[in-house]
């Protein structure tokens, strides 16, 4: 029952805010420096109810230009996915919230699905999102994760059809279904109340809770998803907020201070 | 010595062949690749749609090209040498048959607009000729690189009706202009028929894009048996991504017949210096499959280095990494410098200015005729080298 897949639903059911999307923000590993960036997740780890951190990627096909430019910036220092599991087991104290990897799939190919899936835990890695291995190609990674307890998150999107949505989002392990608000790539900017019919039907059918994201920006939007989906994750409003001098700590802040005085709307799914 | 196999076994249901292939796409894609995949089987199937491509293939592309046997040459390497004419169909290179191909599918499947990625602009070139036969609008994604060195493509494919977009980031070429083509198709999988140009990509791309270019190879083994009284000893074909050799070899595969990659050894072996995948890759995913990489430790895909635009990539067509894992293809590297001498031999030879990409494979059928005299060699001449002038002034001017 206390699997890391399973504390990743509980972590999202329950966020630090009662009563509003759980809020998942995006960081992209040692983008502003190696050094502090420990501190960094850390310091971000109790504001946020899960971390998704980017492991950078050469050829980052799913993602739009301001994640293609922290992954580029983020190899000119010279992370690599060793680092960040060496640095996530040192953290000097455990993190507040769960977090995920993020990666395409060369980069843990490269450092080897059983090793990295023997190291996760000791590295508080809870789950993995994996833009670019869809369920056919994951038997291998998903049997080794299911063996220590980690999520394989399932992606789905609007042009998921449903028998295949009902697929992908059945597994209790799952840790949360991200539902990928937009048909395209990271960075744009969504319209929420067009995706709400969209997140209640994958919230309908998901044993496991429901995160948005992809053009997630402002807090009007993470307050439009209310009652429509478990969280919000936030990725390139992010880094272009901590580029104009924001620390990720005060921009997550605004995005859930500039939210709270609007009432919570009613919703009949509860969990 | 001879590998014996079900060649028409591979891919797999899944898109492998052996342990290569696959489909490493973002779920987005996967209800478009599902349909491809569902949509190209019914039209290969179907006779219809099989006699107008071919009907087009005669007398649009120009089919059959030759096979021209190549005296002078062969007197000067002391071997048997043929040609296999891709320089002489329709946009000057092998590309248009599977540009063609995916076009009329396209076409059928209902599709809106086309998208496409080019290295030398020979694929761009063939999908916006064959777009505007069919009548859909087409983009072309280039590496800011390649419309620099290809620039006379450029204008082509413009004059063609279709928008080329340069793409600065990444490598600037061809492994960029597949990233932002994939991501373009990634915005509108449903409308967008997403015209991959080489034997690459997530299923069914590699199966798809042979048996586009098959024709190649079966058009090689009969008119080859026809002229010269029985099969070569050996095919020779260059290898960036792969599909004008997997085109050529594919049809020999259950023969004795000696199958050749040659890949570019750029200006040394160090990496970034060349784009020899399977000659120096290891197993990796990029691109949708897993095949072999040019990569780092860390699994980041390196910057290549070729002379020729088209074979400056740092992956490689699964199938190809399947044959040399089972030993039925040989890959060796030739490098700028062989390439460019080979152009030129073949320039004052035979009349015949090949396209640079090409020229590794004739540097490379050199290279067999010395250790093997006396050999009847078909090499696939898979384009024409017009498009090349600015990279050979430059490379005088070196």
């Amino acid at each position: 029952m206390n699997s890391p897949a399973r504390a990743l639903s509980h972590a999202i059911r329950h966020p630090k805010v009662p009563g509003r999307p759980a809020l998942m923000p995006y960081l992209m590993a040692g983008l502003h420096g190696l050094d502090g960036f420990a501190e960094r997740l850390l310091e971000v780890s109790d504001v946020a109810d899960a971390i998704e951190l980017g492991v950078p990627f050469s050829d980052p096909t799913a993602d739009g230009p301001v994640i293609q430019a922290a992954a580029r910036r983020a190899l000119e220092q010279g992370v690599t996915l060793s680092w960040i599991l060496q640095t996530l087991r040192g953290l000097p104290r455990a993190p507040g919230c769960p977090i995920v990897l993020m990666s395409y799939a060369n980069p843990l190919h490269a450092y080897g699905y059983e090793r990295l899936l023997a190291e996760a835990e000791a590295c508080h890695i809870a789950g993995f999102i994996l833009p670019d291995i869809p369920w056919e190609e994951s038997g291998e990674f998903r049997d080794l994760a299911r063996d220590h307890g980690l999520a394989v998150i399932s992606l789905v999107t609007p042009v998921t059809p449903p028998e295949r949505l009902r697929m992908l989002t059945a597994d209790p392990e799952g840790g949360f279904a991200y539902a990928v608000t937009v048909t395209g790539i990271t960075g744009g900017s969504m319209d929420a109340r067009q995706v709400n019919g969209y997140l209640d039907r994958v919230r309908g059918v998901s044993r496991v809770p429901v995160c948005a994201g992809f053009g997630i920006r402002t807090a009007e939007h993470v307050r439009n998803l209310t009652g429509h989906a478990d969280g919000a994750i936030v990725g390139s409003a992010l880094i272009e907020a901590v580029d104009s001098g924001l620390s990720e700590k005060e921009f997550l802040r605004d995005l859930r201070e500039k939210y709270l005085p609007q009432p919570p709307q009613s919703t009949n799914s509860v969990r | 010595m001879k590998v014996q196999m079900d060649w028409e076994a591979f891919p797999d249901e899944r898109g492998y062949f052996g342990r290569f292939g696959g489909r490493f796409v973002a779920e987005t894609l996967m209800p478009a690749v599902i349909r491809l995949e569902e949509e190209a089987r019914e039209a290969l199937a179907d006779p219809d749609f099989m006699d107008a491509y071919r009907g087009m293939l005669r007398n649009w592309v120009g089919r059959p090209t030759p096979l021209s046997h190549a005296p002078r040459l062969s007197e000067a390497w002391g071997a048997e040498v043929w040609l296999k004419r891709e320089d002489l169909a329709h946009t000057g290179a092998h590309k248009i048959n599977n540009a063609l191909g995916q076009a009329l599918l396209a076409r059928r499947m209902g599709a809106k607009s086309v998208v496409a990625e080019t290295g030398a602009g020979q694929h761009g070139v063939a999908t916006a000729a064959a777009c505007a036969r069919v009548g859909i609008p087409c983009r072309v994604y280039m590496g800011a690189v390649d419309v620099e060195r290809q620039a006379p493509n450029v204008r082509r494919m413009e004059l063609l009706g279709a928008e080329v977009v340069p793409v600065t980031h990444g490598d600037a070429t061809l492994r960029a202009a597949i990233d932002e083509a994939l991501r373009h198709w990634v915005t509108d999988p449903q409308s967008t028929f997403y015209c991959l140009g080489s034997v690459v990509g997530p299923h069914p791309y590699p199966w798809l894009v042979r048996e586009f270019q098959k024709v190649l190879g079966q058009e090689a083994r009969e008119q080859i048996q026809e002229l010269a009284g029985g099969l070569p000893d050996v095919v020779v074909a260059c290898v960036g991504g792969g599909s004008n050799a997997m085109g050529l070899f594919h049809p020999f595969l259950d023969t004795d017949v000696e199958i050749l990659g040659i890949e570019p050894g750029g200006r040394g072996m160090g990496l970034g210096d060349h784009a020899a995948t399977v000659a120096r890759g290891t197993p990796g995913i990029l691109h949708g499959a897993l095949t072999l990489l040019l990569q780092d430790p860390h699994g980041q895909v390196v910057e290549t280095h070729s002379v020729s635009a088209g074979l400056d990539y740092s992956g490689v067509g699964p199938e190809h990494a399947f044959l040399a894992e089972v030993g039925r293809a040989i890959y060796e590297t030739v490098t700028d410098e062989e390439a460019m001498d080979a152009l030129a031999e073949l320039c004052r030879l035979e009349g015949i200015l090949p396209a640079v990409e090409s020229a590794h494979a004739f540097a490379g059928a050199r290279r067999y005729a010395r250790s093997n005299p006396g050999a009847r060699i078909v090499i696939g001449c898979s384009g024409r080298g017009d498009k090349d002038l600015p990279i050979l002034q430059a490379w005088e001017a070196r």
